[in-house]
């Protein structure tokens, strides 16, 4: 269920992904947070109607036809957000059968388009996010106030509805101790960054999300090219330390590389954390050019599958208790047997 | 209970995490807490009470504000105190009932409560001519201040035109 990193990215050994999303809303219904069963219903209705044009493109789910594995899968894999997932009855999605796109229905809002396509393609993202919104507004009246623009339930992102996110690999400037001062930087700029699956300033597996802050005041082009200048310089950056890394501490840098390899080859014991921090040196490894049988982007593959939910989904058969440790052997079988067919 | 992070000061904070089921009980000092804010986006402090805050009443005396605070959205029935509450609209309609203190939140969160953005197609028209209108009317006044009557006399029948085009296409 990774169909969407399959396609060749742009500066794919530092960008994993460019997420685009927009939020709308139909006018004549209250906002998903004071709606009832019915009226989510007939919202569902109308948006499956306006769609009906592309339906074969797509693939729907009600979220009551999933149990908790399948739609948690759905979120590690980043094809539906947290906040829909928990919304067991109400909530509904379209994903296009390339997975390239979601709709997502009664989240925070009557309608979450997000596109999500394989390395930094900000522009190309908009475009099929913006081509998804002409389509509904064929059929459906968004609400839109004159001077506030597309109306949300939170007003964080009334006016376009737009969030444009990149996911980025930064393990040599997080090694290099940069990160602090980057992020620091990229708050002053209006943008907010992330680690991603990890908490204060330790990101799990140097995985960072970078987005625009603000939703009102900017045209979308203007949000979109003001982030796509930042990040590429921060890749400049990135791709610059990684060069004087291997430069100046080229023996260890390797060392850490395949050392990280073969304890995931080898363990039989795998947390999340360990395991993201030795698929991020292994990542790195293959994109500088130092491990060449496997390919960068099933490392990220990886990072994804390891996921909890994921994990267990994988394993769906053989599951018999909920206990860490059993997740945790799993993850580490997962890993073995894996790396095993990557690597021939 | 101390803080789990410092061991030294008193716990303040607590919360239970629950991230893909895991649930996890948090138990932190502000100051430590203060220190994981700095990155942590997934820290639990009511996030909207950072900007509902912000959406304090405007008017004078606390007669009107008992007022302002009893006013309800007439068609979700969404009061003030409810938005403190949960930091969300409850339907399209809710925006109308406060423009000018939603104007004044939007400019705190965002640093602007304009939209200039993509507009949907039904609306297309009349907004892109409001927007001229707008932009116009600024270089009516700059042309008045700068004395520059035989331009301004032009923008201003200008305005006119588009202004009744407006009309009929509203009316």
């Amino acid at each position: 269920m990774t169909k969407w990193l399959d396609s060749q990215g742009i500066d794919e050994d530092v960008v994993v992904s460019t997420r685009i999303r927009l939020a709308r809303n139909i006018e004549k219904y209250k906002f998903p947070n004071l709606i009832d069963m019915e009226e989510a219903d007939k919202i569902t209705e109308d948006i499956l109607n306006a769609l009906m044009e592309v339906e074969e493109k797509y693939l729907f789910y009600r979220n009551r036809d999933l149990d908790q594995f399948e739609r948690n899968s759905f979120v590690e894999k980043h094809l539906i957000s947290p906040n829909l997932s928990e919304k067991v009855d109400y909530g509904s999605f379209f994903l296009r059968k390339d997975e390239k796109s979601t709709i997502m229905i009664n989240e925070e809002d009557h309608i979450r388009i997000q596109v999500l396509l394989a390395g930094l393609d900000l522009e190309e993202g908009w475009k099929v996010c913006s081509a998804i919104d002409d389509e509904l507004e064929k059929s459906i009246k968004f609400a839109f106030h004159e001077r506030f623009g597309y109306l949300t339930a939170c007003p964080t992102n009334v006016g376009t509805g737009l969030r444009a996110s990149v996911m980025l690999h930064l393990p040599a400037l997080s090694v290099s101790g940069q990160m602090n001062n980057i992020m620091e930087g990229l708050r002053k700029m209006g943008l907010t960054v992330r680690g991603l699956y990890g908490e204060g300033s330790k990101a799990l597996g140097n995985l960072y999300q970078i987005s625009n802050q603000t939703s009102i005041g900017e045209k979308e082009e203007d949000v979109i090219k003001k982030i796509n200048k930042i990040i590429l310089q921060i890749i400049a950056r990135e791709r610059n330390t990684r060069e004087h890394i291997l430069e100046k501490k080229g023996i260890q840098a390797e060392d850490k590389v395949f050392r990280s390899l073969g304890i995931l080859n080898y363990s039989r014991v795998m947390s999340m954390v360990e395991a993201m921090s030795h698929l991020s040196n292994v990542k790195f490894g293959t994109d500088m050019g130092l491990i060449d049988k496997i390919e960068s982007k099933e490392i990220v593959k990886l990072m994804l599958d390891i996921q909890p939910a994921s994990i267990q989904k994988y394993q769906k058969g053989e599951k018999d208790s909920d206990h860490m440790i059993q997740t945790d052997v799993l993850r580490g079988q997962t890993l073995r047997e894996k790396l095993k067919i990557l690597e021939g | 209970m101390l803080c789990e992070s410092c061991n030294k000061n008193q716990a303040t904070l607590h919360f239970t995490k629950i991230i893909n089921g895991e649930v996890e009980e948090k138990h932190l000092c502000d100051i430590c807490a203060k220190s994981k804010d700095d990155f942590d986006f997934d820290f639990p402090f009511p996030f909207h009470k950072l900007f509902t805050g912000l959406l304090e009443f405007s008017g004078k005396d606390q007669i009107e504000e008992m007022n302002f605070k009893k006013i309800n959205c007439p068609r979700c029935g969404l009061d003030y105190k409810k938005f403190l509450e949960s930091g969300k609209f409850g339907c399209s309609k809710c925006y109308e009932v406060f423009p000018e203190e939603i104007g004044v939140l939007l400019r705190d969160i965002h640093g602007h409560s304009t939209h200039v953005g993509k507009v949907p197609a039904r609306a297309e028209d009349s907004i892109f001519k409001k927007r001229e209108v707008e932009s116009l009317k600024k270089e009516l006044e700059e042309n008045i201040k700068i004395e520059n009557f035989e331009k301004a006399a032009i923008l201003r029948d200008e305005i006119k035109k588009i202004n009744e085009k407006i009309e009929t296409t509203e009316g």
